[in-house]
């Protein structure tokens, strides 16, 4: 019996698409997994600078204790600390391949999530500044003909950060019956004569093979709550990145960062989201297997919390805050920051962590020291500012 | 028949039922009624009951449940079943009523309005009230003065809460002042969150001229503006639990300044008289027209139509009836072209119609609205669910509509008529490829799924 992926090609042939491009091999071995924490995760729970003698006052009941203290941070280094529920990042941290970077913010200033979150993806300092997502255009050079896309998004939807001219793949797990080939074939030819639906037929096919071919998989989603779901998502990532002729970038989504209200501290709210992604990381790593050395995943956020907790045990919308890298290849188990201190004057606009590093240095080092893309193009096409951004150097091994 | 009977029912309403091009009469008359009549009640919404006695009734069982936790007792988890319970009536009372209403053009300005002004059911106890939220206070006010509806929303239990405003404390009141004595590290105060959200999502919109110090300077205007609790139903004066509530000893004294107007302290109508003028700036009369012309009519807004609809809104005080006439009247909106995508509400929705079927089961259509992107009242943030081509029209959405759509023609059967049923529900909008199709397929069952995959169906 002809399997379902022959089916498929079948299909496609049917609707006279023309033979299928062998697939080409792509043209690194480096992977790179982009998570993505929409409502901006709170950089002074996760990465807590325990070290700075203003940190426990300001944070009151949202603290996270020192390292060593009951429920405090795993240590990184003498100012900077893990918060506890981290076990397997922790355990990278002391392997030396993770790192964090502190005080770093995109360059948008205002403080809605939406805009941030376009800011952050399109690599501007404005919502509008781009209509196109920076790892769209960083990419541009490592092709994404149909079926051999560098790139591809887990999730219902592509985020803007992937969104632009090179063809990216899509892919969200299934829980609907699937659909018979013939009529997959009859849609794909009525679909000829417009464009956009048959771009979009032709490419859901392409990440519906991988999919079942990579472990066997049905394509479809298993049960469970959202945390057990997300953590299916990084395993599922692993199995697109580690696919012989798969996508070698992948971006996932995760939402619910917003703790305005009863954010917790080693427990609590922030805590068990912390927990589940630590989990999901771990599940990503595992599925990775000795592909990790040639990996890195790149954790952001659009922007930090306040300093201070709010009127009702949370924190509000910042400036500054923390992004995390862990890879194989990376060179980590320290905090990267030009610390601008919690003290009285220290503090962006008297309330958020002061901005100190942009995020695009580290993005940019990501892609030039680990994906090898050229600089020269970083610069003219990613992130075209006026001002050069440096890059973070040394990350990378 | 017309085209313009088919924009009228698919791009203005929800998607016409079989019969319902032939019913409808003059297309602009039908639209206007719609606006000027808000029609019979549904009985389907009648039976949900009232955010504040919903409200009441999940507080204490989840006051129970708290109870019964700290003793260490393990038992069957009322409140979430409650909660669960209340959202699955009013999800599907909602698809329900989409689907046989006869005034479907007024039903997709409330759905509009409801993802403009958006509670998030992935927050407790959303799930319970949102669907309330949207009977109470959008559904009546749709074509009425947007200040009304502001106001509404605003202070309804739902958002309140949402938006964290009903524990938000100024500073300077007695409440703040107490609280600064008693516990001084705690910080009980101000949140800034709904205040940021009426500037930036439901009036002004994010380049709407604001600033940082307005947004704090308003949420300390908006400090009292709470729900009411059984304390303040014994001892403060609230009528009842799960009502709004001003908090007056919460509220923060004196005259504020915002976008450089001053208003004096007069209680709760101090935000009130800031809502009225937010409703009629020329920014929020601009942010709504644009969002209101790109829903209707183009991902890319029709300049000339943005213009009118934002001249309209001025010239009237913010009338949405008025608007909404103006929407009808402008040719931009009868454009031969479908230039809108459906999201997947509206993907399901027009399905239900076109297939005269209405829902009888919330699990499963919980599932499929899920597994197609769009879980009810769950956009996730209080910006709403996007409304653009970029963003519901990815490969793996798209092949999600195929597989229901498959799975929709399998249910349909071998008896479906699929091109007298597409001929029925779009009218002159059916082209030549999508009807050559329909007339070849193996089965009326494939039939049906050719017609809701194809071009015509998932845009309108």
């Amino acid at each position: 019996m002809l399997d379902r992926r022959t089916l498929i090609q079948a299909a496609i042939a049917t609707a006279a698409l023309g033979p299928r491009l062998a697939f080409a091999k792509a043209d690194t071995d480096k992977r790179l997994l982009v998570v993505l924490l929409r409502g901006a995760a709170d950089g002074l729970s996760w990465i807590p600078p325990y070290g700075d003698p203003s940190y426990a006052g300001l944070r009151g009941q949202l603290a996270i204790g020192a390292p060593g203290s009951t429920d405090g941070a795993h240590k990184i280094d003498g100012m900077f600390g893990l918060h506890p529920a981290f076990d397997w990042l922790a355990q990278r941290f002391a392997a030396g391949d993770a790192l964090a970077v502190h005080a770093v913010a995109s360059p948008y200033r205002e403080r809605s999530h939406f805009d941030g979150q376009d800011a952050l993806e399109n690599g501007t300092a404005t919502a509008l500044g781009k209509r196109d997502g920076w790892l769209n255009r960083a990419i541009a050079p490592l092709g994404g003909a149909l079926g051999n896309e560098t790139a591809i998004a887990i999730g219902t939807t592509t985020p803007l950060l992937l969104r632009g001219n090179t063809r990216v793949a899509n892919w969200a797990p299934s829980r609907l019956p699937g659909v018979d080939n013939d009529t997959l074939a009859r849609l794909a030819r009525l679909y000829e004569s417009d464009e956009f639906l048959h771009a979009r037929l032709a490419q859901a096919m392409e990440s519906q093979a991988i999919a079942e071919d990579a472990g066997n998989m049905d394509g479809k989603r298993r049960r469970g709550n959202a945390q057990q779901q997300f953590r299916q998502t990084l395993g599922q990532a692993a199995k697109f990145l580690t696919a012989e002729n798969g996508p070698r970038i992948a971006v996932v989504d995760s939402g619910g960062w917003d703790t305005h209200a009863n954010q917790g501290a080693a427990t609590g709210g922030l805590a068990n989201r912390f927990r589940g992604l630590d989990a999901a990381l771990a599940e990503f790593h595992k599925g990775m297997g000795d592909a990790w050395r040639d990996t890195a995943v790149l954790v952001m956020t659009e922007f930090g919390r306040t300093v201070r907790v709010n009127g009702t045990r949370g924190t509000d919308h910042g400036t500054a805050g923390a992004a995390v890298l862990v890879g194989g290849g990376v060179r980590g188990g320290r905090v990267i920051a030009d610390w601008p201190g919690l003290a009285a004057g220290a503090l962006y606009q008297d309330r958020d962590l002061y901005p100190s590093t942009d995020l695009r240095s580290l993005c940019k080092a990501t892609l030039i020291e680990h994906l090898k893309i050229d600089a020269a193009h970083v610069d003219r096409r990613v992130f075209p500012d006026t001002t050069p951004i440096p890059v973070l150097e040394g990350l990378f091994a | 028949m017309t085209l313009e009977h088919a924009i009228a029912a698919n791009r203005f309403g929800l998607g016409a039922r079989p019969g319902d091009l032939d019913r409808m009469g003059d297309p602009q008359d039908w639209l206007r009624g719609q606006i000027a009549r808000a029609g019979k009640p549904d009985p389907v919404l009648r039976d949900l009951g009232d955010s504040p006695s919903v409200i009441n009734e999940i507080f204490e069982l989840r006051r129970q449940r708290n109870e019964m936790r700290k003793a260490g007792k393990d038992m069957v988890n009322e409140y979430a079943k409650t909660v669960r319970k209340h959202y699955a009536a009013q999800v599907l009372a909602r698809y329900q009523h989409a689907a046989n209403t006869d005034a479907p053009f007024r039903e997709r300005l409330v759905h509009f309005f409801t993802n403009h002004f958006a509670v998030s059911a992935d927050k407790q106890p959303m799930p319970a009230i949102a669907g309330l939220f949207e009977q109470e206070a959008i559904r009546p006010n749709v074509t009425g003065k947007f200040a009304d509806l502001l106001i509404a929303v605003e202070q309804h239990p739902a958002m309140l809460t949402y938006l964290d405003n009903q524990r938000s404390i100024g500073p300077g009141s007695r409440a703040g002042k107490a609280a600064a004595r008693r516990a001084p590290e705690r910080n009980i105060g101000l949140n800034e969150n709904l205040a940021r959200e009426i500037l930036e999502l439901h009036t002004l919109g994010v380049d709407g001229g604001y600033t940082q110090a307005d947004v704090t300077t308003f949420a300390t205007v908006i400090t009292g503006w709470s729900v009411a609790a059984d304390n303040d139903v014994r001892r403060n004066g609230a009528d009842a639990v799960g009502t709004f509530f001003f908090r007056s000893r919460a509220h923060e004294p004196g005259t504020q300044k915002i976008l450089g107007k001053r208003y004096p302290d007069s209680g709760v109508n101090q935000g009130v008289a800031v809502l009225r003028d937010l409703a009629v700036h020329p920014a929020t009369a601009r942010h709504l027209a644009t969002k209101m012309a790109r829903h209707f009519v183009s991902d890319v807004p029709p300049k000339a139509l943005v213009a009118r609809l934002e001249a309209v809104w001025l010239d009237t005080g913010g009338d949405l009836g008025a608007v909404a006439n103006a929407l009808v009247n402008h040719d931009a909106c009868w454009a031969e072209e479908k230039q809108k995508y459906k999201s997947p509400h509206e993907f399901v929705v027009s399905s239900f119609r076109a297939l005269d079927y209405a829902p009888a089961k919330a699990q499963l259509l919980f599932a499929m609205l899920e597994q197609l992107g769009q879980a009810p009242y769950r956009p996730g943030s209080p910006a709403g669910w996007p409304d653009t081509a970029d963003d519901w029209g990815s490969a793996d959405a798209l092949y999600k509509r195929i597989e229901w759509a498959g799975a929709v023609g399998d249910q349909a059967g071998t008896r479906a008529k699929p091109l007298p049923l597409a001929r029925a529900v779009l009218g002159p909008g059916l082209s030549a490829s999508t009807a050559k199709a329909l007339a070849g397929a193996e089965s009326g069952g494939q039939g049906v799924a050719l017609l809701l995959a194809s071009p015509d169906f998932l845009r309108r």
